[in-house]
């Protein structure tokens, strides 16, 4: 049982401004990744959790006690960092007892819990080997063992997986969410990476500059991104900027109809929701380059304007580069300075090849 | 051990070989030449050879009580040096590598301060001062004298490996329950422990060294080896007594070179300076 809440959590550095009033609720279990460009704050609040910043000003509780003022060493989260941080001068073994060697527990029971530790993450009889002996992934590994063998109650990682491969970084993801889930613990999860956080997160938090864009399951992130931010952040995103006069967003290549205040708005559109047909004649927008990924075909366009488009076709229709289209957009989302302000889908009766109602594609 | 090799063909390296040659002459002459005295009974001019060897001058000089006594007391006399110059200096190099306090950088030079005076100068007015303080001739005046000139070794070097070690380390050290002592002496220690370890043997062969200020303060009742060593040549027409003390005070250092060349080998030493 952890519950974790950050309340107007603020962090200035000098002039600079890390963290901008954020609060959040962890539930107990739940695994939230903090999802953001660099330098938006996210390993600053998560080492504020850890006690290793001292918050300008805000509230950190878990499970309702106030830990603000604590130092890293007295708090209960356990923190895995970037840079595995292994002591090099400690075999794997005692890496991972050292905490338990400082909370006094009797040898055996030691030995105990550090080859429990070394199972769970799936290296077993691994304990004499050196740190520098291991690779990249063991070695997060060994982190990940070094904090949960002191059971803690919150679990901080901050970008674990960022300087390894892809391939590992997913197998390691997947794993990490495998353990996450099996103890139950509650996680804080930072990484820049959007295919990491949908792929992890019970929740995601979308930060920018310091300062919470969005928080919400990542379905949702994906399929109602709340600010423009947010939806150019997470997958891929079309945006076409005009004005919308009476009830209709007015571009020459894409007219929508719409229930929003005259003025300049931007129209989002995904690849998946934007459909192209054959245009006669001159009309239309250009196809500029046509990419096969086997399941769909990624056709860019480009607009009069200059702004350029992806369209995700089917691969029954071929698209050369110059051939003239119309875009047939399924569902698109409005946002006026940053805010969204309405989304919807198009009816029906413009019938498009489109992929209907977007499927998670990223 | 020197390797002559051309980046193009195999033609013999001439620049490197003569490089070589000037090296060991430089170096391995004198030393040579030190060592044969110090075996030898007669060797009169123009012989190349001394005419006889013999081990009847390290009898002679080993056999003196006033030699022994000055190999215990610099003995004594360094390692007590070294361990207050650690005592002191450790924990002030890792305040300047770790913390920010107000004026730091006025302190850090203060610590050098006192190898940017000329050394017999200060050492005189240092003397003076002791005269006063009736530490003129006491083995802790000596040592006083001694740990201001190890200061600059024993924060420059630390520093440099301090800050060569990964904060996220210590970090993660606190992150399982270590408080701060705990982490300097479970992590930071350790990890800059080698580069630690040399600055702690330099010191301690510089300190064995030392002949001016233990000379100046130290003179007549304590004396040092090196101080002795000099008596002997300067009141002695005898060239085998210098010899022999100088291989007998060469042993230390040799020592010393074999355990930096054991640490220098793991390549830590190098790390230590954040290569
Ligand atoms: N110790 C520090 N001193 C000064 N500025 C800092 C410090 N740590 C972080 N910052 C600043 O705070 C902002 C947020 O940084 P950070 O939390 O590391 O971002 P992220 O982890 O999202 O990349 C950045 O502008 C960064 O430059
Ligand atoms: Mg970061």
């Amino acid at each position: 049982m952890a519950r974790l809440t950050i309340e107007s959590l603020r962090k200035f550095f000098a002039s600079t401004v890390a963290v901008d009033d954020f609060s959040l609720d962890v539930a107990d279990g739940e695994l939230v990744c903090l999802l953001g460009p660099s330098g938006s704050g996210k390993s600053t609040i998560l080492r504020m959790i850890g006690g290793f910043e001292q918050p300008t000003s805000g509230a950190i509780r878990i499970d309702g006690q106030d830990v603000g003022r604590l130092s890293p060493d007295r708090r209960p989260t356990g923190m895995v960092f970037q840079s595995h941080a292994l002591w090099s001068h400690m075999n794997v073994f005692n890496n991972i007892a050292f905490g338990l060697k400082l909370r006094h527990l009797p040898r055996a029971e030691i030995r105990r819990k550090v080859e429990a530790a070394l199972e769970l993450v799936g290296l077993g009889g691994y304990g004499h080997r050196q740190t520098f002996q291991l690779s990249g992934g063991q070695q997060q590994r060994v982190a990940l063992a070094r904090s949960l063998v002191l059971e803690p109650k919150i679990l901080l990682l901050d970008e674990p997986f960022a300087s390894l491969d892809q391939h590992l970084r997913e197998r390691l993801r997947e794993e990490v969410r495998d353990i996450q889930q099996r103890l139950g613990i509650t996680t804080l999860f930072v990484t820049h990476g959007q295919d990491e956080a949908l792929a992890l997160a019970d929740r995601i938090v979308v930060l920018r500059n310091g300062q919470c864009e969005q928080a919400d399951a990542p379905d949702v992130i994906y399929r109602n991104p709340q600010t423009q931010f947010v939806a150019g952040f997470i997958g891929q995103m079309n945006f076409i900027a005009a004005n919308v006069e009476g009830g209709t967003f007015r571009h020459p290549e894409m007219s929508v109809a719409i229930g929003a205040q005259d003025g300049p708005a931007v129209l989002a559109v995904r690849p998946e929701a934007l459909g192209l047909v054959a245009a006669e004649g001159g009309a239309g927008v250009t196809v500029v380059r046509s990419t096969d990924f086997g399941s769909h075909i990624m056709v860019d366009v480009e607009l009069s304007d200059g702004t350029r488009l992806k369209a995700m076709t089917s691969p029954a229709m071929r698209w050369e580069r110059g051939t003239r289209a119309r875009l047939v957009p399924s569902a698109y989302a409005l946002y006026r300075d940053n805010k969204l302000v309405v989304s919807g889908t198009v009816g029906a009766s413009t019938a498009a090849p489109a992929f209907g109602a977007a499927p998670l594609v990223v | 051990m020197i390797r002559t090799y051309s980046s193009t063909s195999g033609r013999f390296d001439w620049t490197g070989f003569l490089f070589a040659v000037v090296l060991a002459i430089v170096i391995a002459v004198p030393l040579l030449v030190v060592f044969t005295w110090a075996f030898t009974e007669i060797w009169r001019y123009p012989a190349v050879i001394p005419q006889k060897f013999g081990l009847r001058f390290w009898n002679q000089t080993l056999s003196r009580a006033d030699v022994w006594d000055a190999l215990s007391i610099s003995l004594q006399l360094s390692a007590t040096v070294t361990a207050l110059s650690a005592l002191i200096c450790l924990p002030a190099a890792y305040a300047f590598a770790r913390m920010k306090f107000p004026g730091r950088d006025l302190f850090f030079l203060s610590f050098l301060a006192s190898h940017a005076f000329p050394k017999f100068g200060l050492l005189v007015a240092i003397a003076a001062i002791f005269l006063q303080l009736n530490l003129i001739a006491t083995f802790w005046g000596v040592v006083l004298i001694q740990l201001v000139g190890t200061l600059m070794l024993m924060i420059w070097i630390p520093v440099a490996a301090f800050q060569a070690v990964d904060r996220r380390m210590e970090e993660a050290a606190r992150d399982v329950g270590a408080g701060p002592l705990r982490v300097f002496w479970s992590i930071t220690l350790p990890q800059a422990g080698p580069t630690i370890f040399a600055a702690v043997l330099l010191t301690f062969v510089s300190t064995f060294y030392e002949t001016e200020g233990a000379w100046l303060i130290g003179a007549p009742q304590i004396r040092t080896m090196p101080v002795l060593m000099i008596n002997f040549i300067n009141n002695q027409v005898v060239i085998q007594y210098g010899a022999v003390l100088s291989v007998i005070l060469w042993v230390p250092s040799f020592i010393a070179l074999m355990f930096a060349r054991r640490v220098i080998g793991t390549g830590a030493f190098a790390k230590g300076f954040g290569a």
